[in-house]
């Protein structure tokens, strides 16, 4: 008898083959054996574990914890709508409730004839640009009533996404600021040109000098991770490019890739020679898989012009070579010891620090792992220098910052400025009106009230990894911060108890409040988790989840106190909510289906 | 340069070695430190957070922390201590624990722990999550409603027995044990009593069939001593009884639930 998992061998192992049968590409060979049939076969499964020598319980654990890979069948069609607080404010959800109604599907759910599934998912960085979804993984922008239609339409037809109006996949850079990175055009090779002129030990030093802190949020020296990489001994050294980008609100690596990915790369190539890395990797978070293409043309052509390979620019001793990763779907894979953890093909949990990855990173050899933008700026110090770029923006923040402008405002986009600006320039400069509040570097960072605008975009004062998300006065603040417990608690990646539990709690306590069951009590709580959460927490997620309720408490008040109707503790059990269930399966809404609701 | 090998947990001076890490040279000078996912038996994992302590003054887990020289750790402080109840709290509210109908019952770290903390009563709302049984094998039964995720038993089977039969799926508060098998149960694994990860559930998941109450609640390891006296005992596969204890005192989940 056929074994079952010979039908499978047909499209695996040519997968199989392009990755080496390296288990160490686990994600990636299940990202891509995933596009057979929308999910991963478990017979297929059967055929991975025995090529692989993996058990089969590691393949289903590492698939459980990526939220773009399916073990059961989840339709053709994949529709997932982005639903950052942005995305909410531009109608989200009233799309997504119509291209369910048009085609008969519940959110969640899979359609009766395995058509299709409709979802949320977290923020995809088209925030300039939203609403937006993902089909099969590809990008569709603005989103609008008509093209919400026009998509159920294609579906219905099962027309193959690939033949969908070119215009549904129209992603815009949307540059509105251009400063020193933004607005200069280095020829490709310039930097590794100039490198080579003066020596990897001067190009170090020059990073050192120009003060270059990281800009993937936590700020560490570039220069200092690049020396303490390079003098950590190891078989091997590696340069990881975090490009994952998940902090809703933040969408400039995604511009930074898509027109300026020669200038990343070199960044990467530039960091190879300095630390005597052969092997690179550029994580890529699934949301931007559209880009792949575009990106694996880029090496290809920087090969041809002799900038990565063998002997890049005639030195002989001096190779480089940069593979793609994708994601699939997990904020947390930000974190650099979890996007190593993915990068080694298993589920994104952060590892016990220290050690950190400078010494014990890629299979455990020393590693550099920086962000896009932070790559990028090396190439621009190496060509002009380390005091010409210290002399940009503060005395503690050197260079500019690319600030990804969202929410309310007329011209939504990048702004690059030096850092040191205030957000009330930012402000008037991204056409904002009737400002309410500003929420610095996405829900992990923090949210500012206007009699804060005089502060200043810097690591001293309002540090950030991009993300300026603007609420205006109509906006309810009670509601942006429930959207962020909601996204905390979705992408909690489970490995310890007070952010596994305490995000699920956080967000209960949310949503009761919301249902007007709050009082003073709910209050002292989430103090009390957010003591808990940051003092206990294994990562940066846990840290920061409780900061998007405790800076709205802070200082919008008012939004909360509207929804206290309650003086005393009252519990969160809702009887007639609870009734809601038997009301749809009776498809009765009348009064009589409903008891007295005092609150509403 | 000082050259102490030691440190000093609540005031009382630890001496350590290479390699040892804060909870690991506590628990061999008999000093006890709350933990749950920690087994002197296994690699440390650092999950539970149980085993927080102030390690000069900041936070850090004591199972994965390694010592420094004369460093100051706190651990029995009421501030400490009401950290990690809210911790029990969590991984009680997070499953279905219903201690009086548990055969670990007596023999379980986490209820041993609230007990040992003055753990009173849940204080969330219960998430009562939907975790089917799994009593496939014939000798075993998998009542993951108490599973706290410590993943000793994922450990202990893939370090020890070289099987692989359990391993974490899922994210966040979905994450859950799953078995090495394509129709997801147990007995179609290699699985055997005999193995290591057979015994070292801290809690009432991974249970021996036909010996059920074999040892009445009552008399059980943690009913004849606090978890702090002997936190790992040969409890887990319980031989006979022992003295009569006193009366069980009252469940620490049924308590203004
Ligand atoms: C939960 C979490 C998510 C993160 N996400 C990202 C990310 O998407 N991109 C990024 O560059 N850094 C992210 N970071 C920071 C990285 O851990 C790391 O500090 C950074 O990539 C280092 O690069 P840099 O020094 O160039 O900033 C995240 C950190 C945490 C705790
Ligand atoms: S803090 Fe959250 S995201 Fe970080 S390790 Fe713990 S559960 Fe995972
Ligand atoms: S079954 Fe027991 S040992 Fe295994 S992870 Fe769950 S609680 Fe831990
Ligand atoms: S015992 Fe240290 S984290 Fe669980």
């Amino acid at each position: 008898m056929l074994n079952q998992a010979d039908t499978h061998a047909g499209y695996l192992d040519p997968i199989l083959i392009r990755h080496r049968h390296n288990a160490n590409d686990l994600l990636q060979i299940l990202i891509a054996a995933q596009d057979h049939y929308g999910y991963i076969h478990s017979d297929a499964i059967d055929h991975l574990s025995g090529q692989l020598g993996l058990p089969r319980s590691k393949i289903e654990g590492v698939s459980g914890f990526y939220s773009f890979l399916h073990l059961q069948a989840s339709g053709e069609y994949r529709v997932l709508f982005s639903d950052n607080i942005t995305d909410r404010m531009l109608g989200n959800m009233d799309l997504m409730q119509s291209l369910c109604s048009q085609l008969w599907v519940e959110p969640g759910k899979v359609s009766e004839d395995g058509l299709l599934s409709i979802n949320t998912t977290s923020c995809t960085g088209l925030c300039d640009q939203g609403p937006a979804l993902l089909v099969n993984n590809i990008a569709i922008n603005r989103l609008t009533q008509e093209r919400v239609n026009a998509i159920g339409e294609l579906i219905r037809e099962r027309l193959p996404v690939s033949a969908w109006p070119a215009m549904f996949f129209a992603i815009e850079d949307n540059i509105r600021r251009r400063d020193v990175l933004l607005g200069s055009h280095p020829k490709p090779g310039s930097a590794l040109a100039a490198l080579l002129q003066q020596g990897a030990a001067e190009t170090l030093q020059q990073i050192k000098i120009s003060k270059l802190r990281g800009r993937g949020g936590a700020g560490f020296s570039t220069g200092s991770k690049w020396e303490l990489c390079r003098d950590a001994p190891g078989e091997q050294h590696y340069v990881v490019c975090n490009a994952d980008e998940g902090e809703p609100g933040t969408f400039k690596d995604r511009v930074l890739l898509n027109s300026y990915a020669d200038r990343v790369f070199e960044g990467m190539t530039l960091c190879a020679r300095i630390i005597g890395a052969t092997r690179g990797f550029l994580y890529l978070r699934g949301e931007y898989r559209y880009l792949l293409e575009h990106l694996q043309a880029v090496l290809q052509h920087r090969r041809q012009q002799n900038l990565l390979g063998d002997a890049i620019l005639g030195q002989a001793d001096f190779n480089f070579d940069i593979e793609i990763h994708l994601g699939a779907g997990a904020y947390i894979c930000g974190e650099e010891s979890a996007l190593i953890e993915s990068l080694e093909g298993k589920r994104g949990t952060p590892r016990n620090r220290p050690p950190f990855p400078v010494t014990h990173g890629y299979l455990n050899q020393p590693t550099v792992v920086n962000n896009v933008e932070t790559f990028a700026a090396t190439c621009l110090i190496c060509l002009q220098g380390g005091a010409w770029y210290a002399g940009i923006g503060t005395e503690t923040s050197s260079g500019t910052k690319i600030l990804s402008v969202s929410g309310d405002c007329e011209r939504p986009g990048l702004y690059e400025y030096p850092f040191g600006v205030t957000v009330s320039q930012v402000l008037s400069d991204c056409g904002a009106k009737d400002t309410q509040a500003v929420q610095i570097s996405g829900p992990s960072g923090v949210c500012i009230a206007p009699d804060e605008f005089n502060r200043r975009i810097a690591f001293e004062d309002l540090p950030t990894a991009g993300a300026f998300m603007v609420f205006d006065r109509s906006r309810d603040m009670f509601e942006v911060a429930r959207n962020f417990v909601h996204f905390f608690k979705h992408e909690s990646c489970g490995f310890c108890t007070p952010c596994r539990v305490g995000t699920s709690l956080l967000s209960n306590m949310m949503d009761k409040l919301s249902h007007g069951h709050g009082s003073p009590y709910d209050f002292a709580e989430i103090e009390k988790l957010n003591v808990l959460l940051q003092s206990t927490s294994h990562c940066g997620l846990g840290h920061s989840a409780c900061n998007p309720v405790l800076d709205t408490i802070a200082r919008f008040r008012p939004a909360y106190d509207k929804r206290l109707a309650h003086k005393e503790f009252v519990p969160a059990f809702d009887l007639d909510r609870a009734l809601s269930q038997a009301r749809q399966m009776t498809g009765r809404d009348d009064t009589g289906a409903h008891l007295e609701r005092s609150h509403e | 340069m000082s050259q102490s090998n030691t440190f000093t947990l609540d005031g009382k001076t630890i001496p350590y070695s290479e390699g040892q890490t804060i909870i690991q040279a506590a628990m061999a000078a008999g000093e006890y430190i709350p933990h749950l996912c920690f087994n002197p038996e296994f690699k440390p994992h650092g999950s539970c957070k149980l085993c927080t302590v102030k390690a000069n003054g900041r936070q850090t887990a004591s199972c994965t922390q390694h010592p420094a020289p004369d460093m100051v750790v706190e651990s029995d402080t009421k501030e400490i201590n009401d950290e990690r109840r809210t911790l029990l709290q969590m991984l009680f509210v997070e499953g279905n624990h219903f201690c009086p109908s548990c055969e670990k019952s007596g023999n379980c770290q986490l209820q041993a722990t609230a007990y040992q903390l003055n753990m009173m009563s849940p204080h969330f709302d219960q998430f009562f999550p939907d975790r089917p049984l799994d009593a496939s094998h014939p000798d075993y039964l998998l009542d993951f409603n108490r599973c706290i995720l410590c993943s000793l038993c994922v450990r202990a089977s893939r370090d020890v027995d070289g099987k692989n039969v359990f391993a974490l799926s899922g994210r966040g508060i979905k994450s859950h044990l799953i078995v090495n098998a394509k129709s997801g149960r147990l007995a179609d694994t290699n699985f055997s009593g005999d193995d290591k990860a057979a015994h070292v559930c801290p809690v009432g998941v991974i249970l021996k069939k036909r010996v059920g109450f074999a040892i009445p609640i009552g008399s059980r390891s943690f009913d004849e001593q606090p978890i702090s006296a002997t936190p790992h005992p040969q409890g887990a596969c319980p031989v006979g009884p022992r003295s009569n204890a006193a009366t069980l005192p009252p469940h620490p989940t049924v308590k203004d639930a």
